[in-house]
């Protein structure tokens, strides 16, 4: 899976998980950029992006995210 | 179970009409994503969660300070969420000596929670503590009091004792619920140490689910009946087809196991004062020989209630056994191993609930707990007999089809009842009957044993029981009255609720008569009820007015008074003992 088709996927979960259709995600979003995308809503996102990839984060990588680019980037490397 | 995200959608839908449950959390933990999960379970259970969440780690302060938010938001409910991580920090930094000190340390506060008179009337709801095993001692920590292990189980077993000690608190058993679902699936560590949540998102909807367990059931949403297929539910094969030889039961045959202990459990419940009831196409003779003859059928004739078996549709039996129990739809739970049966009933009677029985039977029982389908709010030793009092029913039903007057029935039936107030001994079961009764009960305000307690020590108001007793059995305590002083005169009849189990026995004159006498002991000239609607208790709408109160014209809500002193004596054949 190349990093667009990632992209893709994490934007529909973002859409499913923040409940709202409109969202559209690029590598440079953060979470200023979009309103539902609080600390509360971050751990949803983790939890719902590890299911769907089969993958697991670590702490570390939890905390170390500044862009959805970042987040991409990692689940690439699993 | 929903997922954390479906019960967040069902808080979009319009709650506004729901019932409100006024609702505070209190906890040393992140508890966000827990109050999103309350408020979405208690919304497809059908209340709007009006809810509080204490600011982070506040518990002792939130508790100790009476000013603080807690006692200004002033829940029905406070949930109480100490975690086992915070403990373990906390037994980590004691010094070791007083270590061994850890559990009766939490239990004290515990107890200061639970006697602080501003909050005997509220229901703490408290979680005991999923096991953490630190392995320090590894198994050895067993006979080490100090280590953590010895202590965490200490304070569990404790805390059953305390809960058993003080009405007002209920233990959310969170360490069973990590026993079923495994620590992994429970505690997320990344989620932990990125966020101070000690629950993983998975676990949010299971633990919600069993506090809005509690909730109901103190509410008066609760199970009452379990109604069983036989074929392949309680024994396996058809006993039609393969005789009583040929069905699986006990340990020698096929997979005969796994329905012996699901009859096990069932017979349990029976105990406990579940109501068992029977409905299979079969016919009666063929499906009662197990019961009769089989030596590994646990359970019997005498545990089953209702016994339908006949070729009529499940659904006509089901409402067979509703009617002659006369208890709701939503209080009964259906058990049938064919996909086609449970779908007929759940689209003819939506209420019921019909859980989806794995393939498997050997998977029927660790299923069935995971649904937590029977929690209670109180329990009763009484419970148990309930099973013979429907039996009993059953016959009277039978002997008044005899007589043609009503009068010569009843006279026949040699009824005495015993009326007392509120003692230490009647108070379970009034306060069960509180939250049990929903079709004969005038004003539906649910009391726990606490709140009984404290009114049978309230020297104003008239607090009275009846029990009722015929030639056929004991019925034990069927009808409460609680009556409060408006002013000199006037009694204003709080509660009035009774056991639908004792419906055209006349109790209601008797208990009238009974309430007319005290009223005039004490001195009062009125006697004023009301009736306040739900959608359970039409039965009663007219009760008043069939008594020959006199509706009192301009009140808000139908109320309706009666003159102590014209009073005439209504007829009964009911001697007061």
């Amino acid at each position: 899976m190349d990093k667009n088709q990632f992209l893709a996927d994490v934007q529909e979960i973002f859409r499913d998980v923040l409940d709202n259709e409109d969202i559209v995600i690029t590598n440079e979003t953060v979470a200023d950029d979009i309103e539902e995308w609080d600390s509360l809503s971050h751990i949803q996102l983790i939890v719902a992006i590890e299911k769907h990839f089969h993958i697991k984060f670590n702490s570390k990588e939890l905390m170390g995210w500044k862009t959805v680019g970042d987040m991409i980037d990692c689940i690439s490397t699993k | 179970m929903q997922t954390l995200a479906q019960l967040k959608k069902s808080l979009k839908n319009d709650l506004t009409g729901l019932p409100t449950v006024k609702l505070s959390i209190v906890g040393d933990t992140a508890t966000q994503l827990l109050c999103t999960a309350i408020r979405g379970t208690g919304a497809i259970r059908g209340y709007n969660i009006d809810l509080f969440e204490a600011e982070y780690n506040q518990v002792e302060r939130q508790f100790m300070d009476p000013t603080s938010d807690l006692y200004q938001f002033d829940a029905d409910f406070i949930v109480v969420f100490q975690s086992t991580h915070k403990l373990g920090e906390h037994h980590s930094m004691l010094p070791q000596e007083q270590q061994a000190m850890l559990a009766d340390e939490r239990l004290q506060f515990v107890t200061t929670i639970c006697t602080n008179p501003t909050l005997a009337s509220k229901k703490i709801i408290y979680f005991n503590y999923p096991e953490i095993e630190d392995t320090v001692y590894g198994s050895y920590a067993n006979k080490v009091e100090s280590s953590f292990t010895f202590q965490m189980r200490k304070l569990n077993y404790e805390l059953m004792k305390l809960s058993e000690q003080f009405p007002n608190l209920f233990i959310c058993d969170i360490a069973g619920l990590q026993n079923k679902l495994g620590r992994d699936q429970m505690f997320a560590a990344n989620v932990y140490t990125s966020t101070e949540m000690v629950l993983s998102i998975d676990a949010l909807p299971y633990i919600a689910s069993r506090v809005m367990d509690i909730v109901c059931a103190i509410k008066g949403q609760f199970k009452k009946c379990l109604i069983l297929d036989l074929d392949n539910t309680v024994w396996g094969g058809v006993i039609g087809d393969d005789g009583l030889e040929g069905i699986q039961l006990g340990h020698g045959l096929g997979i005969g196991k796994a329905f012996t202990e699901f009859q096990m459990w069932v017979k349990k419940l029976k105990q406990r004062g579940i109501i068992i009831c029977v409905a299979s196409k079969n016919n009666e003779e063929t499906a009662k020989e197990p019961f009769e003859k089989h030596p590994d059928m646990v359970l019997k004739l005498d545990d089953i209630a209702v016994f339908q078996a006949n070729w009529e549709t499940k659904v006509d039996n089901i409402r067979t056994i509703q009617q002659i129990l006369n208890i709701g739809f939503d209080s009964m739970v259906f058990l049938d191993d064919n996909p086609f049966e449970r779908n007929m009933v759940r689209e003819n009677i939506p209420a019921i609930t019909v859980p989806e029985l794995p393939e498997d039977p050997a998977e029927y029982l660790e299923y069935l707990y995971s649904l937590n389908l029977f929690e209670t709010a109180s329990y009763s030793n009484l419970d148990k007999d309930r099973t013979k009092q429907y039996q009993v029913e059953a016959q009277r039903v039978s002997l008044s089809k005899t007589f043609t007057n009503e009068a010569d029935f009843l006279k026949s039936l040699n009824m005495v009842s015993v009326v007392s107030g509120f003692t230490k001994f009647n108070t379970p079961r009034v306060a069960q009957l509180s939250q049990r009764s929903n079709q004969f009960n005038l004003r539906t305000v649910r009391y726990t044993v606490a709140d009984i307690e404290a009114l049978a020590n309230d020297p104003n108001v008239i607090d009275l029981s009846f029990t009722l007793e015929d030639k056929f059995g004991d019925n034990g305590l069927i009808a409460v009255v609680i009556m409060k002083p408006l002013d000199k005169e006037t009694l204003f009849v709080d509660t009035w609720f009774m056991s639908c189990r004792v419906l055209k026995r006349g109790m209601e004159n008797f208990t009238l008569n009974t309430m007319v006498e005290k009223a005039k002991e004490a001195g009062y000239k009125k006697i004023i009820g009301e009736y306040l609607p739900t959608p359970k208790n039409k039965m009663v709408e007219l009760h008043y007015p069939n008594l020959g109160f006199e509706r009192v014209e301009g009140a808000e809500t139908a109320q309706f008074e009666l003159d102590v002193e014209a009073y005439k004596t209504k007829e009964c054949y009911i001697v007061k003992k």
